[in-house]
């Protein structure tokens, strides 16, 4: 009954973290991360020492999925495209496949155009790895971790 | 919707606190967030009025043990309770793992209670799920004020299907964490089951 979870592997999280590392240097941002529509945060590149990206991910999440809600009540299927504009820092966020979010962080050294062009190939290439995710994903035996839970496990893990 | 990252070997659920307008959905997220070790949670926040009712939600992020070697993640959410922020709770019912319903015991705020609650089945209906398919408490809150109804009278007002339930003052922190644990533990199972394991 529970949606299914996701689910990510090493290599397709390297292949993310590539993706995220070359988009922070061709845009010229600061920070870049993923997080999936419920608040998860999936990958990060760039400064994010100085950043709480576990709250960000979650603000992030709850903000598209405000705006997700306009959209329905407007009759339009999503607002794919946010921008948000600082005195110092900007940010730009992006659906992906209508599945994860892509957010950029940026200052007065990158351009919000550059930002859109190099964020709309990063978008491409995030969707190739991410259907390749779920596909593993399906795949029998992938998730072996839950499949071995015990109810030792359960019991133990508040006892630590 | 769990999220089950193998390269940093983590384990991520979402538990999304529900109930009726001032029922303590926040204060149990306040103390949660107030006796937690400081390496185990992260930052509290609340998307709030001036006047302290939560506008949009209230996220706490927690750290247990481990299971199989991987580190598990809690987001605690609450939603807002008053009727009239219905859009904002769905969105935040969106791929949750596990639902704590906190019951308001006074017995005036009875009728609220039953509302919330067909509001919150409703509400998952709407995003897919059942609610009496998913991991699921009931916090019968308040237990220390004047003019509360008998957990036998909640219990069949609330609980029809048996669920597990606890008695809590969330001020005092009477009841929480045993919520917490029992809501934490369902997850885990279900996440278990889920997978035929």
């Amino acid at each position: 009954m529970a949606a299914p979870e996701t689910v990510m592997f090493e290599e397709e999280f390297a292949r993310i973290n590539r993706i995220c590392d070359r988009l922070r240097s061709d845009a010229n941002a600061q920070v870049v991360f993923i997080v999936d529509k419920n608040g998860q945060l999936i990958a990060a590149s760039g400064d994010t020492e100085h950043l709480d990206t576990t709250s960000l991910a979650s603000l992030t999440a709850g903000n598209v999925a405000a705006t997700g809600g306009i959209a329905k009540l407007l009759k339009e299927k999503e607002f794919a495209t946010q921008f948000h504009e600082g005195e110092k820092a900007n940010i730009h966020i992006q659906i992906v496949g209508q599945r994860v979010i892509l957010v950029v962080i940026f200052d007065q050294r990158s351009s919000l155009g550059l930002v859109r062009l190099r964020v709309r190939k990063a978008s491409d290439e995030l969707n190739k790895v991410f259907d390749t995710l779920v596909a593993k994903a399906r795949q029998p035996g992938a998730v072996k971790v839950l499949e071995e839970i015990t109810d030792e496990d359960i019991e133990n893990l508040f006892n630590e | 919707m769990s999220f089950i990252n193998y390269s940093s070997r983590e384990i991520n659920c979402k538990i999304v606190y529900y109930g009726p307008g001032l029922c303590g959905k926040t204060t149990n997220l306040k103390y949660i967030f107030a006796n937690t070790a400081p390496d185990a949670k992260g930052k509290m926040i609340s998307l709030a009025t001036e006047t302290d009712r939560t506008l949009f939600f209230d996220f706490l992020p927690l750290s247990l043990g481990q299971i199989q070697g991987f580190r598990t993640r809690f987001h605690l959410y609450t939603v807002p309770g008053q009727v009239f922020y219905n859009a904002s709770r769905k969105l935040i019912l969106k791929g949750v793992d596990g639902v704590v319903f906190v019951a308001d015991s006074q017995i005036d705020r009875m009728e609220a209670n039953i509302e919330s609650l067909d509001n919150l089945r409703e509400n998952l209906a709407d995003q897919g799920y059942d609610l009496d398919r998913i991991p699921y408490v009931i916090q019968y809150n308040k237990r220390d004020l004047p003019d509360i109804a008998p957990v036998e009278e909640m219990r069949a007002l609330l609980n029809t299907k048996g669920v597990p339930d606890f008695e809590a003052e969330a001020t005092n922190g009477r009841g929480v964490f045993a919520t917490l644990k029992a809501i934490a533990k369902l997850v885990f199972m279900e996440l278990k089951r889920s997978r035929g394991g």
